[in-house]
């Protein structure tokens, strides 16, 4: 592997959005309504969303109307955008005493098992030992899966077949965690729209039931968003986080083209910050999220 | 599915209506909210301005001025406009006659391809009485062929496959398993293969280059894109991608069941050109169904998908037993609704779907339910009422009395007050089937959309009082007037 630094990755992740957002600030001229519609274009097709690119066009346009388009728009655009992701960077905050919870949760295909196996390596390369729980028992061969990533990964798996109850794997695998001394132990769940609510129910119950068999637990409870997504992510992130608490999101999917702003409207609404990025299919393509990072490398060439 | 698109111009739609003439900056600002709801439903930033300006072309032209009613008329325009944004389509599929016929199934990972090939399997199979098999493709995701193998079986449907990929390069590889298969299906005379590839990024070189390959050797006869609804703006670039490859016959766009304002597939077809086919609706492997660009726009603008609603009745009483569906009938007939039946129905409503789904295809119903309410709570609820009832009570809800209904009360865990106010809107029902009994299936309909609208699952809300068998009675002035009327054009003949 050559290095790559987060800042390269991210970048590449990101080389679409990249395009979309550099040249703007190079045209010449005044801030005019021309200059604003193109900002305008910029934003939505980023998704970062009708309430993010309102707030940051009026204030674009009260602070510079008629000014020359200089580095202080480029940099004004860039720290709002900044300020608006803004949180600690921390990635996984593992418990003090015991086994670290970690609970993964979306909605169908936005890529929870693959965002699990990197999860699990990321841990694994802090020199944690790891164990994942396949509470996925609906979705046909969902445990055959992560049963295949386990053994990439040489990691343990606490399963049970298909059909079982998702609540009781989860109770199995924390009572494995604290009796094998396991560092983490990741609960995958099925995917489920976060409209149907006897699904969020059930979700509501394995986190209720990790709670009870690890005080504390879940220390994270992980939505994996799509970053092909639009702004369904925010009805999306708003059930998911009135169910089980999350505490964050992992942004897969973001090497494609598409940008994931919708990340902006989450955090405005929610206050639910970013902490990982899916950058790529191999293990390691995950990183913690950096909103420097991303900003600089949406407007960087 | 477009429930938020649809309050967003109906929003805008309300400023329009009831203003007396058509100025450029009244529509302006309707169009300016029309603009925004379809941005927030994530329909493609250019593809709406687009759309914002051929309706303000069109209803700036002289016949809309002219015109009577400018509002109606605007509405008008914007229906068109969307349905024919999102259509013409054609949901028949490219039969080969001389060899088994392929469906080749490609799209971002994720979308939903291995579920929507079983889905299609199944529709394929029972709908248009062909003998699939599905083909597992995908060697690259953990466990796929499994997944497709596990749904065959469920579904009873062969699935051919050689297996995954093995690190290091030897195994399958996904094009010879597709040639395989097709020699395969040759050989057990099954005539329809389903090919379900792995999930690709548009931009990586080589995975696209596969499915060219495949494209170009198995020459399947139909190429579908999977896309899920809840795409955001980059569903312009990944279908154009895809099509630019494939050249795409259709699409199908998955998790619709889900609240997605699903701008998505207008953004698609006026980008490609590639029509959407099937939606899916559910995880249920049944929950495939056509796509219909005019029930979609006439849904946008609040006017409820009421052919939608038609189709499912209907799909759902095939599943009901034939002998169920005649018991009904003649108590309708005979006007003996009673709760029991009153249950039963709400069980068929149950298995037609998502409540919340129905009743946003009901026009005014998607308003009608506050935010936050939840309409399974409501049903449940009275299912709780029904249950606590005796087997005498359900059949004569006239025996409720105080002391009954504190009971039933308790039993449900509701209030007196609620049970009284549940028996007084089920005796308006009650009056509006025996009605119905005597009615055409269209008059059925019409009736239960005027239902919709008086709130059956809103608490506080009555039905309008029915009267039964009020049919307007002539006058014997009136009588008289169509006698002379009649001889009149007797005498002319």
């Amino acid at each position: 592997m050559v290095f790559r630094s987060f800042f390269n990755k991210i970048k590449q992740g990101l080389a679409k959005t990249r395009d979309l957002l550099s040249g703007i600030f190079r045209l010449k001229g005044r801030v005019d309504q021309k200059f604003l519609d193109e900002l305008e274009k910029r934003l939505y097709l980023a998704d970062v969303g009708t309430v993010a690119t309102t707030e940051i066009l009026t204030q674009v346009r009260q602070a510079f109307l008629d000014k020359e388009i200089t580095g202080d728009v480029e940099k004004f655009v860039k720290d709002k955008l900044k300020a608006l992701l803004d949180s600690p960077r921390e990635g996984i905050r593992f418990a003090e005493a015991g086994p670290t919870v970690v609970l993964v949760a979306g909605v169908n295909g936005s890529g929870k098992t693959t965002s699990i196996a990197k999860l699990a390596k990321y841990c694994q390369d802090q020199k944690k030992k790891v164990i994942v729980a396949a509470c996925d028992t609906f979705r046909a061969a969902a445990v055959e899966q992560l049963t295949i990533w386990s053994q990439r990964l040489g990691c343990e798996i606490i399963k049970n077949q298909q059909g079982s109850d998702p609540a009781s794997v989860a109770h199995d695998a924390c009572e494995a965690a604290r009796s094998r001394k396991a560092d983490v132990l990741i609960v995958d769940t099925a995917g489920r729209l976060h409209t149907q609510a006897h699904l969020m129910k059930e979700l509501e119950k394995i986190h209720r039931v990790v709670n009870k068999s690890v005080p504390g637990a879940p220390h994270e409870v992980l939505l994996v968003l799509d970053a092909t997504g639009g702004q369904n992510s925010i009805s999306q992130a708003e059930h998911f986080k009135k169910a089980i608490q999350c505490t964050g999101i992992v942004l897969a999917k973001l090497d494609g083209t598409a940008k994931g702003g919708a990340i902006f409207g989450i955090k405005q609404k929610l206050n639910l910050p970013v902490k990982f990025v899916g950058v790529g299919e191999k293990l390691d393509d995950l990183e913690v999220f950096d909103p420097e990072a991303y900003v600089e490398a949406l407007f960087n060439d | 599915m477009f429930e938020t698109i649809t309050r967003g111009l109906t929003d805008a739609l309300k400023m329009l209506r009831g203003r007396g003439r058509l100025t450029e900056a009244n529509m302006r600002d309707g169009l300016r909210q029309v603009r925004t709801a379809l941005l927030e439903a994530d329909v493609n930033f250019n593809v709406a301005n687009e759309f914002i300006e051929r309706v303000t072309q069109t209803a700036l032209g002289k016949e809309v001025l002219r015109s009577l009613d400018p509002s109606e008329q605007i509405i008008q325009i914007i229906y068109t406009e969307l349905a024919q944004l999102m259509g013409p389509v054609d949901h028949r599929f490219h039969f080969a006659k001389d060899r088994p016929t392929v469906i080749m199934l490609c799209g971002l990972q994720g979308s939903g391809k291995t579920t929507t090939a079983g889905k299609l399997a199944l529709l394929l199979r029972d709908k248009l009485g062909r003998k699939p098999m599905l083909v597992a493709a995908d060697l690259q995701r953990p466990a796929a062929v499994d997944q497709l193998k596990v749904l065959g079986e469920q579904l009873g449907i062969a699935v051919y496959s050689e297996g995954a990929a093995v690190p290091g390069g030897k195994g399958p590889n996904p094009i010879s398993v597709c040639q395989n298969a097709l020699t395969h299906a040759k050989k057990t005379l099954l005539d329809t293969v389903i090919l379900d590839t792995a999930g690709r990024l548009h931009i990586a070189e080589m995975p696209m280059d596969e499915l060219k390959q495949i494209d170009r050797l198995v020459k399947p006869d139909d190429v579908f894109l999977v896309c899920d609804a809840m795409t955001g703006q980059d569903a312009v670039n990944s279908s154009k991608a895809f099509n630019d490859a494939l050249d795409l016959n259709g699409v199908i766009l998955t998790k619709l069941d889900g609240d997605a304002r699903g701008g998505a597939a207008l953004s698609i077809k006026e980008v490609t050109k590639v029509p959407i086919k099937y939606i899916g609706v559910g995880e249920k492997l049944q929950a495939l169904e056509e796509f219909h660009p005019d029930r979609m726009a006439q849904r946008i603008l609040g006017h409820g998908d009421i052919m939608g609603i038609v189709e499912k009745v209907q799909r759902v009483q095939q599943q009901l037993s034939q002998e169920e569906i005649q018991k009904q009938q003649e108590k309708l007939e005979k006007g003996n609704f009673t709760l029991d039946d009153f249950r039963k129905q709400f069980e068929t409503i149950a298995k037609m779907g998502n409540m919340k789904e129905l009743m946003a295809q009901m026009p005014g119903m998607g308003q009608m339910i506050p935010e936050g309410e939840d309409p399974d709570v409501a049903v449940r609820r009275i299912q709780g009422m029904i249950d606590s009832m005796t087997k005498k009570e359900r059949r004569d809800p006239d025996l409720i009395d105080l002391s009954r209904r504190r009971r039933i009360a308790d039993g449900s865990g509701t209030q007196p007050h609620e049970v009284k106010q549940f028996l007084n809107q089920f005796d308006q029902v009650r009056a509006i089937m025996r009605q119905m009994a005597q009615m055409s299936m269209w008059q059925r309909m019409k009736m239960i959309m005027g239902m919709g609208k008086s709130g059956m699952f809103d608490p506080g809300a009555m039905m309008p009082k029915t009267k039964i068998g009020t049919g307007h009675r002539k006058s014997p002035k009136e009588r008289a007037d169509e006698r002379k009327k009649k001889r009149k054009q007797d005498k002319r003949r």
